[in-house]
């Protein structure tokens, strides 16, 4: 497995989910992970830019891959929708018409030879070896990697997409239990929170009460999107639903960074609308 | 030198509208060994053989060429015309004008013509080769082998049996009855399926023409139509069958319980077993891989550590005729037939790999064949239709259509076509069991294109109340006791949720297992997805490529019932074809191979599809290869393929062909 990787840290990083870039980096930083993120770096386009158009879809985030390709090294990046487009724009580069394409606009020479992964690939427990310190025992996770992370198939070719089981695998390594549960790729809602709420919070509701049926004590994500839509609309959901689940939503490089050792402070768990700090310490995990 | 008779036909204007006939007549006059022309009407009709039989006499002819329609329509009609005028058949070629010339040059008529008359030059040049050729003969053993006991393999049984031969009918299962016998009613008429099954069960296990062979299964076929030699792999049952009166003690003390193939997973057997009241045979076997006796035996011969398993023998203990044997043992039959039905039916479609249904671990997410399982009156809950969760009553059933069938994501393009029409018997039986039941059926389209069938899938909806959502599920998750199905109703636009109480996934039809594997003991083709392959899909649809090899029902691909019994009749019928016959008249158009040019390579006998081809010695101990003629096709690889020139497939020489490619620079 590869130790240095580009890193593309994606918006959502620097902003709204600024504990994930937190937690990701401290993470691989223990495991001997070298993340140097890309020069230059802009927006990946997200769901703006292929609901527009659809060269635009593909030139906005391939600039980076013309970046990533100079830098020489496998890209990783650890938002969901950031993987997508990226992987998505190399696959339609694949095409030599708009390989040619893509060259004319930007100007720029390209070999669309770029590795992309996602941080889950990278942080596979299948191929990195966990130094554990503080074993998750007891915490029982639903593992949620939302509709992105592994479709469509033949473009990201990751795990299967009905019933994937990464994540499972790497909260097991960690000691915790993955829980069995029905909504492991159920749409979160995406980016409807903005023109309709009600959407998301009606999606993000059947999901947690999924969860919590499964007996899950947190959901553990890999998407800052599915993260905001699982965590900040849980008062919306018992407003509607009449739901209270408290369910503490973390990002999966938080729970890989307290099996590690780190402190809830240091990776950011206040953060969080839903506080996990009570049902870790009843759990006295941190 | 040869005298040859060129006639051309005009084929009404077939031919005549596009080539100028007189022209090619003119110029096959001048072509060598050409001593009479003439032209026709229409050569296939009465007046237009007379024409060519009476040439052939007054002109004493000795090779005809005909340039006519294509060999597939009138090479035997003209082969009869030439051997009544005295010659032998096979000095005889046929110029295709029609096909390959007039039919496709239509617009160039000029040309056509010029292609006429060099099609007509390459025949004359080919006919000139030929020799006389004469059909052989070969025996035929009056037996006939079926494989597989289920209702398509019983029918052809018996249909060969009441034709007065020997038939020979070899099942995998301790019973005959295949899939037909696990279920309950059969549409469109609900019947029950095992009372109409079960007469036709005892009279094969009744026939005196008929040897029933349960618990056995072809291991090695060798020979060709007429004469194959199969060997028989028959499982000990342990129980001798002429001593047991099947009374049924033996499994009704049985400690030992395990899953039920019959009621797929959702009942239990025991280790000495019928798998179900009516089984022909009705007279048990022991599941030598469950049965305790066995276990406590392999234990005590492995000098296994620690205590022994108990030594059981219950059933021997309680048995009032003595009919258990645990000295019998597995043995191979070797027996002699002339001609093969394979009639190997099918299993379903195995739903575990649709994680959006469950991936098979949502114990009320059943298969519909489970489901006939549970309204069978001898099933696993007596008839009751039951949650297997926890034994209530379902109210809300749900049934999703395609699954595993035109799909190719999961690579099951194919329509399974008795689907639609089970489903609609589902929800009509439902119903009957329980007039408070609503069955919901998510379908694509409603395939119903029986005698009765459509009638039958409207009463579903009009007298039965099943509700019928045009769309997809795309997902069922548990919540409680229920299970919620999201799907789409199409027609309305819009997104559906049904708390279900019982899910039922009309899963396809896939071949049995093993398929693949006794298509190449019986070297018969099968496709992608192990279906054997017709002859041909329209024409011949009960024979394979393999001369005396045919097969009926399922194994083919997917189709209901009385399509499965109509085939065990053809196929049995293409059987008694074959036995009626003295003896089999080979076609003589085969390859032959010279022993004194065959270096003993053996090349052809690897190139051979049809393995018509084997080692054999010379007198003197050389090793050459030796044509079977009854099995070798003619398909000419052989001919291709050998580096001495000692092939030659008959009919089509190396000389002959190269006689018609050089006549085209003369």
């Amino acid at each position: 497995m590869e130790t240095v990787y580009s890193y593309y840290p994606g918006c959502t990083q620097l902003s709204s989910a600024k504990e994930y870039d937190v937690s990701a980096r401290l993470v691989c930083e223990k495991l001997g992970i070298e993340l140097r993120e890309l020069p230059d770096w802009t927006c990946c386009g997200a769901s703006a830019a292929h609901t527009l158009d659809e060269t635009l879809s593909v030139v906005v985030p391939a600039r980076n891959l013309v970046i990533a390709e100079k830098e020489g090294l496998p890209l990783a990046t650890a938002c969901a929708m950031c993987f997508s487009r990226l992987k998505i724009a190399a696959h339609e580069l694949g095409d030599a018409e708009k390989l040619d394409q893509f060259k004319e606009i930007t100007g720029k020479d390209f070999g669309n030879s770029v590795e992309i992964v996602h941080l889950l690939q990278a942080l596979d427990s299948e191929e990195v070896s966990y130094p554990v310190e503080r074993p998750l025992q007891g915490l029982k996770v639903a593992c949620y990697y939302g509709c992105l992370l592994t479709r469509p198939r033949e473009t990201v070719g990751f795990d299967d997409e009905e019933n994937p089981h990464k994540m499972d695998s790497l909260m097991a390594a960690l000691g915790a239990e993955a829980v069995d549960w029905a909504f492991k790729t159920e749409c979160c809602g995406a980016s409807l929170p903005f023109s309709r709420p009600d959407i998301v919070v009606k999606l993000a509701h059947r999901i947690l009460r999924n969860a919590k049926q499964a007996g899950a004590d947190c959901v553990a994500v890999a998407c800052p999107m599915c993260h905001s839509n699982l965590d900040t609309t849980q008062d919306d959901m018992k407003k509607t639903y009449g739901d209270d689940f408290e369910l503490p939503i973390l990002y999966f490089t938080q729970l890989v960074g307290l099996a590690l050792g780190y402190s809830s402070h240091e990776l950011g768990l206040e953060k969080h609308f839903v506080d996990p700090r009570p049902m870790l310490k009843s759990k006295e995990l941190g | 030198m040869a005298r040859i008779g060129v006639f051309v036909c005009h084929c009404g204007t077939n031919i005549g509208g596009v080539v100028d006939v007189a022209r090619v007549l003119e110029a096959a006059k001048e072509m060598p060994q050409v001593v009479f022309v003439d032209d026709n009407k229409y050569t296939c009709s009465e007046p237009g053989q007379a024409s060519v039989r009476d040439a052939i006499v007054e002109n004493q002819l000795d090779k005809v060429v005909i340039g006519s329609c294509s060999p597939r329509m009138h090479e035997r009609t003209f082969r009869n015309t030439v051997a009544s005028a005295g010659l032998n058949p096979y000095m005889l070629e046929i110029a295709n004008l029609r096909e390959h010339c007039s039919w496709v040059h239509g617009h160039d008529k000029e040309r056509a013509t010029d292609k006429a008359i060099e099609l007509i030059r390459m025949a004359v040049a080919k006919v000139n080769r030929h020799e006389a050729l004469f059909p052989k003969e070969a025996g035929i053993t009056k037996r006939a082998l079926v494989i597989g006991g289920g209702v398509a393999g019983s029918q052809a049984a018996l249909d060969i049996a009441n034709a007065g031969y020997e038939v020979v009918l070899v099942e995998r299962e301790p019973t005959i009855g295949g899939r037909m016998a696990q279920l309950d009613k059969t549409f469109p008429t609900l019947d029950c399926s095992a009372c109409i099954l079960a007469p036709k069960m005892v009279d094969v296990g009744q026939h005196p023409n008929i040897t029933l062979r349960t618990y056995a299964e072809v291991q090695k076929v060798s020979g060709f139509v007429g004469n194959f030699e199969v060997e028989i792999l028959q499982k000990a049952k342990k129980v001798d069958h002429t001593k047991c009166t099947g009374c049924g003690t033996c499994w009704e003390k049985c400690p030992e319980k395990v899953d039920a193939e019959f009621d797929l997973g959702l009942g239990k057997r025991t280790a000495i077993y019928i798998p179900f009241p009516q089984a022909v045979p009705p007279k048990p076997v022991v599941d030598v891989d469950h049965c305790r006796y066995i276990k406590y035996v392999k234990f005590m011969e492995e000098g296994g550590e620690g205590k022994a398993p108990p030594q059981c023998r219950i059933c021997e203990k309680m048995c009032p005729s003595q009919a258990i044997d645990w000295s019998q043992e597995d043995e191979i039959i070797t027996e002699k037939f002339g001609a093969i039905v394979v009639a190997t039916g099918f299993k379903t479609f195995d739903h575990s790999v649709y994680e959006e249904f469950g991936g098979g671990r949502y114990p009320d997410v059943i298969s519909s064949l489970q489901l006939e399982r549970l309204m069978n009156a001898s099933g696993p809950t007596g008839g009751e239709v039951v949650r297997p969760s926890d034994g209530a009553h379902p109210k809300t059933v749900v049934f999703i259509s395609c699954v595993g069938s035109r799909d190719r994501h999961k690579q099951r393009s194919y329509c399974s076509k008795v689907c639609c029409m089970y489903m609609a018997k589902h929800a009509i039986m439902l119903k009957e069991h329980d007039p408070d039941v609503q069955c919901y059926i998510f379908y694509i389209d409603i395939r119903a294109g029986g005698k009765d069938f459509d009638e039958f899938a409207v009463r579903a909806q009009e007298e039965y109340g099943a509700l019928y959502l045009r769309g997809r599920v795309s997902k069922i998750y548990p919540e409680g006791k229920k299970l919620i199905v999201l799907g789409e109703d199409s027609l309305m636009g819009r997104p559906v949720e049904i708390p279900a109480d019982l899910v039922v996934l009309a899963t396809g039809i896939e071949p049995s297992d093993g398929a693949a594997e006794l298509a190449q003991t019986l070297n018969i083709s099968y496709d992608t997805h192990h279906f054997f392959v017709e002859a041909h899909v329209k024409l011949r649809p009960v024979e394979t490529q393999m001369d005396g090899i045919l097969l009926a029902g399922c194994c083919i691909g997917p189709r209901d019932i009385p399509e499965s019994v109509a085939q065990g009749s053809a196929a049995a019928s293409k059987v008694t074809d074959l036995f009626s016959q003295e003896s089999l008249i080979t076609d003589p158009m085969v390859a032959a191979i010279d022993p004194a040019k065959c270096s003993g390579c053996l090349l052809c006998v690897e190139l051979c599809p049809f393995n018509a081809i084997e080692p054999g010695t010379t007198r003197d101990g050389r090793t050459i290869a030796v044509v079977n003629e009854s099995l070798c096709k003619g398909c000419g690889l052989c001919t291709a393929g050998c580096r001495c020139g000692a092939a030659n497939l008959r009919g089509f020489t190396q000389q002959q062909l190269l006689a018609e490619v050089a006549s085209l620079w003369q």
